[in-house]
């Protein structure tokens, strides 16, 4: 099971990436005790039965791995939110893309803790594909609003690659001030 | 942080990373983030790498992310490829471990061997 929010938001990355997207959109939105994710993508997508299949976690499409039988990953997430009274929606058109949206619960004794952003953030940007993704992050706590936005193609311009160990370490560093509310007003 | 800033950074760290290439070449390596991996601790993995690493200044080393390589019940799972040593896939890594792959199978040349798979998942991969 997965142990933190991230962990949530780096699964719906994947299959995302896996269905071959190449322009994502995140969404993380934050406030009154709820995180909403929204992920879009332009992959693959699915139609209206593999979307049910999808949400089975004893069913896989088994191209990738012929002989296995389960795929968890939004199964997991479907379970964390309706333990928790978060929501779920997926919408998905074959040819086109897919759009999944999550809203946990933070208040709630069983959600997962959030982890952290800059760690997952910056490993979602470094993920070795040919893809771009806009992230925007807006975050309202104790009557303070942190706010930006920020695209891989942008990161990749001031990195030149993200491949290397110093790049990593660098990208983390960037979210860690981005994400911190003492250096906004 | 600004994106100049982060421009600056990546600018001064190239320069020193360019007179270190002499010294070897590239090492890789892979972590599977798949939905076993992620549920076993993968990002918690590839960040101690980044952090022994960067640590130890060991910077001719690039770090890829890889879906579900079949292995669910040892995730997290790692594949590091080097000159000098066999290409090696490592099971249940850990924090812990992670670090231990840095000092003894990159620094040393030595295999980590409780956490070695001599070969990949018999249903993934068909045998030679």
């Amino acid at each position: 099971m997965h142990r933190t929010l991230g962990d949530f938001v780096t699964d719906l990355f994947q299959n995302a990436v896996e269905a071959q997207a190449s322009f994502l959109t995140l969404t993380l939105m934050e406030q009154e005790g709820r995180l909403a994710v929204t992920l879009t993508d332009d992959g693959r997508g699915m139609d209206e039965a593999e979307i049910e299949r999808a949400k089975d976690p004893f069913h896989t499409d088994g191209k990738k791995h012929p002989g296995r039988k389960v795929g968890l990953g939004l199964p997991l997430v479907i379970q964390t939110v309706e333990a928790t009274g978060g929501a779920f929606q997926i919408a998905s058109q074959k040819g086109l893309g897919t759009t999944v949206q999550a809203e946990f619960n933070l208040e709630h004794w069983d959600t997962p803790p959030p982890g952290d952003w800059s760690v997952v953030l910056s490993q979602l940007m470094a993920w070795n594909a040919d893809f771009e993704l806009v992230l925007r992050r807006r975050l309202e706590r104790f009557g303070r609003v942190l706010e930006y936005q920020i695209s891989r193609s942008e990161l990749r311009e001031a990195l030149g690659s993200f491949e290397d160990v110093e790049a990593l370490k660098l990208l983390k560093e960037y979210f860690r001030s981005q994400e911190s509310m003492e250096e906004q007003k | 942080m600004t994106l100049q800033e982060l421009r600056t950074m990546r600018e001064a760290g190239k320069k020193a990373m360019e007179r270190r290439i002499v010294e070897g070449k590239t090492i890789e390596i892979v972590v599977g983030m798949g939905t076993c991996g992620i549920a076993a601790g993968a990002k918690e993995t590839l960040d101690a790498f980044v952090d022994e690493l960067t640590s130890k200044d060991v910077k001719n080393v690039v770090i890829k992310q890889t879906g579900c390589m079949g292995f669910c019940h040892s995730e997290p799972t790692v594949e590091v490829h080097m000159d000098g040593m066999p290409d090696i896939i490592y099971g249940n890594v850990d924090v812990e471990t992670a670090r231990q792959i840095v000092h003894s199978h990159i620094l040393e040349k030595r295999l980590v061997d409780k956490h070695v798979f001599d070969r990949p998942a018999k249903d993934i991969v068909k045998e030679k």
